[in-house]
């Protein structure tokens, strides 16, 4: 006969010093674990409420300025860095880490308006409405001499004065060019006093502008008269135009997917667009409860974050339709500029009340260095919750936020006036002649119509 | 070569299937790109981690499993455990043994779920702990009073003895932790893992779960079926199955006071039943000397089995153990086909009653508690060869012990997730078909709407607009609009029916006069 009967030798199946880790067995087979779901529900559940209990978003507020804040710029080559223009001329570069000014740029005489750092973090521009433009130096060298004195002041590069006031600038990703916005869009070379350029389509300011990351010559400018418009550099004439129903205060391009741009408008919604595809929108973003002011897609092109003049700052997915997260502080204000940092680990907002505040992006995130472990455990945590998120429980604690009482207010009114609009137009639908009526999803219903 | 080739394809098939889980979800019917394309993404990850773990479980598992093989004219079922000690080493022959303890009253046994450690009851109140690598004692205790059964708790440390009139809790050193009194006088204990709850049966028939964490009486059911010590949990789904001497087996829930199952199974008395670790085999025996295998699927016989059997238990590997008197037959099924049949048997001294059978987890070992003592043999094949650290490990140490401990405690599924399915947690339910409430139901809510209009308190008007006629209307006005929508439904629903009875007159006529009724115009 043929016998084996399992006989474990223990030297085999133990350490043999103390010093040396404990021996791990697996075996994967599910026929080993029971009740493998029930397990993970409350493995989710119990993730959701820790997610909860570390939500600490709020990391500080950098207090320096004197007049509330309009725009914001980020330098692609420095994670700590960012400059702040506020409304009464003042332009200051923060270090994130320490939260203080580390250097401040005066010299415009009234707002600054828009601001911008070329790409290899050389040039800041900024601009503002007494009509001129100023180029800064920040490039290290020029930087590090500087950057004992806290109180110092650079001089800039130079200063270009032009016709009118400007709204908005923007600096082009791969190149030596930059545009304005104001009455007109101008295109301006670093070296030449005078624009390069300039498009005039459209009878009312143009307030807002933004370069394609992906092509380097192709910009997206929203204006008063409720249009976004396209341009196109090399063609020097203006590419495509769709007129909404409300304008749009700020346009972001997608990092990862340059030919998709979000722009932020004044009904409270966020429309994300196709830029080959203009006649409809690819997605609404709905939550806010008052104009939303600015918008910034993190790096990874996943998410964007929202700022609104309801004095909330919202972050979305890039393409859902509820926000997944909502900051808002007792002391913050209308939030005018909103920026995502480089490392998409940080949201920076500035607002009415003269101070820009740093928030995490993810909540509930732990900072610092992660260990192996920690990390995959995080992981795993926040794949079962995912699985289990539609579960009524899990939702629940999910879901909760915490909405100061005006916002919280707002929003039920606009639902309830909502559901009204779409009550009567059902009922006028089902009471008319099939077909007659027809509903138009939401994504065309903002838009009136798409000029070539 | 092609062969071989394809024989390893089949295997690593099974192994894959055995990963998977279930089959895959069929997305054939979805008309939401969005949602297909995130479906067909999950589950061509499911596929690839499946496919992994096959392929890693040549490396992964470090031992191979028992076996029993005849040559030649030889019989499995005729082999002695003499003859397999022979041909076994030493260490593994350490494991068949007789204890012989004749005045202390038939024993009953219980492994914790690594294998590693056995507490042995003796019914005159012998109480005693056994370390089984090292086969030492740890703790021996005398209760003076007697002991139906001893469960442990979800580690060496704790273990639960159903005294003469309460169960009670001890400590791996014998000290009494507990008196559970609310459970009375118990005849079985069984304990829950994963819900770390305590089931008892007692001598009336009232089943009690008690979450041994907290403390707190979880359920208390009376099962109105009368006294009965069979009891069994299911491990795959935590629902404990009760045996009744009126031939039927009832399976049971903390949260709810009826049987989620009632199964007749044996034309006598049920005497002892036990659970297949994948949960969906259960075997029973009643008196009249037959085994059933059952399908608890679909509820059905999948065998009978000519077979006396006082005790029954199942091994992890599926080795199903029967024992009378003082004969103990093991019944295999050897292509997986669940066709069970003879493998090995066993006789002990006569005299010797037979009153539990224990397989002993992740070892080819059965542990016997009989009239005399309790006993060990060998059975090649029955234990699970490779064990995983974080489920069950019978090498820990006092550490992971407690590592373990608290991350269990963690885990610990609350008693609403017992189910008959367990993979049903996370599943969304079918809608049900709302049925049209009846007449009756009708006029009871008209009913309730005209009472809750008479209730309205109006306001107290001034100034001479408090005129008892205008109350008086404004009542019935109320009570007009809350009526309304009924007498609507209520006209309606004659609309319709009448224009149904218009649309078929034909049906109304007789036969002979069906040609006279006018058609219509095509």
């Amino acid at each position: 006969m043929k016998v084996k009967v399992i006989s474990r030798s223990t030297d085999e199946f133990t350490r043999e010093r103390s010093q040396d880790l404990q021996r791990v067995f697996r075996n994967f087979d599910p026929s080993l674990r029971s009740q493998e779901k029930a397990v993970e529900y409350v493995r989710a559940l119990n993730a959701a409420k820790l997610d909860k209990i570390f939500a600490r978003p709020f990391i500080g507020a950098m207090d320096g300025h004197r007049d509330s804040i309009k725009c914001m710029a980020k330098n692609p080559n420095h994670l700590k860095a960012i400059f702040s223009g506020s409304d009464d001329g003042d332009i200051r570069l923060w270090d994130i880490a320490s939260r203080r000014t580390v250097c401040q740029f005066p010299g415009h005489q009234g707002a600054v308006q828009g601001l911008t750092v070329s790409t290899d973090g050389g040039i800041l521009v900024s601009c503002g409405s007494d009509c001129s433009v100023r180029l800064w130096n920040v490039s290290d060298a020029n930087l590090a001499d500087s950057d004992n004195l806290y109180d110092n002041s650079a001089k800039p590069q130079a200063v270009y004065v032009w016709k009118n006031a400007f709204r908005a600038v923007d600096h082009q990703w791969d190149g030596d060019l930059f545009a304005t916005a104001g009455a007109q869009v101008d295109i301006w070379n670093h070296n030449r006093s005078q624009p390069v350029n300039t498009f005039d389509w459209g009878a009312d300011t143009t307030i807002s502008i933004r370069f394609n990351p992906g092509e380097p010559n192709i910009l997206a400018t929203s204006a008063n008269d409720r249009s976004i418009t396209l341009y196109d550099l090399r063609m020097s004439s203006p590419a495509r135009k769709v007129i909404m129903r409300t304008k749009c205060n700020s346009i972001a391009w997608n990092p990862m997917e340059p030919m998709n741009f979000t722009a932020a408008n004044e009904d409270c919604n966020c429309y994300s667009y196709d830029a080959r595809k203009l006649e409809e929108a690819k997605c609404v973003h709905k939550d806010h409860v008052s104009a939303v002011m600015d918008i910034d897609f993190s790096p990874t092109g996943r998410e964007f974050v929202t700022g609104s003049y309801d004095r909330t700052v919202r972050i979305f997915q890039y393409n859902g339709g509820h926000s997944r997260e909502i900051y808002h502080t007792k002391r913050m204000q209308r939030v005018f500029c909103v920026k995502y940092s480089c490392d998409a680990s940080y949201v920076i907002s500035g607002s009415d009340d003269t101070n820009l505040r740093l928030w995490k992006a993810k909540a509930s995130e732990q900072l610092g260095v992660v260990l192996p472990r920690e990390r995959k455990k995080h992981e795993y945590l926040e794949a079962v919750k995912n699985r289990y998120k539609h579960l009524p429980e899990v939702k629940r604690i999910v879901r909760h936020r915490h909405l100061p009482r005006p916002v919280y207010k707002a929003a039920n009114l606009r639902r309830t006036m909502i559901e009204a609009e779409r009550r009567k137009e059902q009922r006028r639908k089902a009471h008319s002649a099939p077909g007659s009526i027809v509903t138009e999803p939401v994504r065309k219903r903002r838009i009136i119509k798409e000029v070539e | 070569m092609g062969a071989k080739k394809e024989n390893s394809d089949n295997e690593m098939d099974e192994k894959v299937k055995k990963y998977l889980r279930g089959e895959a979800a069929n997305l054939e019917g979805l008309k939401d790109k969005k949602l297909k394309g995130q479906l067909a993404v999950r589950e061509d990850l499911y596929g690839k981690s499946a496919k992994t773990a096959a392929k890693i479980e040549k490396w992964l598992l470090p031992s191979e499993g028992g076996y029993l093989e005849a040559e030649g004219i030889e019989k499995t079922w005729r082999m002695k455990q003499e003859s397999i000690a022979r041909e076994v080493d030493i260490l593994s022959s350490r494991n068949q043994y007789d204890i012989v303890l004749p005045e202390l009253g038939p024993y009953t046994l219980d492994f914790t779920s690594n294998g590693r450690y056995m507490a042995a009851a003796g019914r005159k109140g012998h109480l005693a702990i056994v370390d089984m690598k090292t086969l030492n004692l740890i703790k021996e205790i005398q209760v003076r009073e007697t002991v139906r059964d001893v469960a442990y708790l979800h580690n060496e440390l704790f273990f639960a003895a159903a005294q003469k009139k309460y169960p009670y809790i001890y400590n791996r050193d014998g000290t009494e932790l507990h008196c559970l009194k609310e459970h009375g006088a118990v005849l079985r204990l069984q304990f829950l893992k994963n819900h770390f709850l305590l089931a008892s049966i007692n001598k009336f028939g009232q089943l009690r779960y008690q979450d041994v964490t907290m403390g707190e009486m979880i359920g208390n059911i009376r099962t109105g079926l009368g006294r009965t010590d069979v009891m069994q949990v299911n491990p795959y789904n935590g629902v404990v199955a009760l045996g009744h001497s009126s031939g039927t087996v009832t399976m049971w829930k903390p949260t709810s006071a009826v049987p989620l199952v009632k199964m007749l199974s044996h034309p006598g008395p049920v005497s002892s039943l036990a659970f297949h670790p994948n949960g969906h085999l259960m075997a029973t025996s009643g008196r009249e000397n037959k085994i059933k295998i059952w399908d608890l699927r679909k509820f059905e016989v999948i065998q009978t089995l000519p077979c006396h059997a006082k005790t029954l238990n199942f091994s992890q590997k599926g080795l199903l153990a029967a024992g009378t008197g003082s004969f103990i037959q093991i019944l295999a099924d050897f292509s997986g086909s669940q066709n069970y049949s003879s493998y090995m048997t066993h006789s002990m001294a006569k005299g010797y009653q037979v009153g539990k059978l224990l397989f002993r987890p992740y070892e080819d070992v059965l542990g016997i508690g009989h009239s005399m003592g309790w006993s060990s043999i060998l059975i090649p094949g029955s234990g699970e060869p490779n064990f995983d650290s974080w489920v069950a490990n019978p090498f820990e140490t006092s550490k992971q012990r407690r590592e373990k401990e608290v991350h269990s405690l963690l885990d610990k599924l609350p008693p609403e997730t017992i189910m008959l399915d367990p993979t049903k947690v996370g599943t969304v339910r079918a809608p049900q078909k709302k049925e049209k409430p009846t007449k009756k139901d009708i006029e009871a809510e008209m009913e309730a709407a005209i009472e809750t209009a008479k209730d309205t308190e109006f306001k107290k008007k001034t100034k001479g607009r408090n005129k008892p006629s205008k109350r008086a209307t404004k009542r019935r006005e109320m009570i007009g609009r809350a009526k309304r929508p009924f007498l609507e439904q209520r006209t309606q629903e004659h609309e319709t029916s009448r224009k149904k009875q218009k649309t078929n007159p034909e049906t109304e006529m007789p036969k002979s006069l069906q040609r006279f009724v006018r058609q219509k115009a095509t």
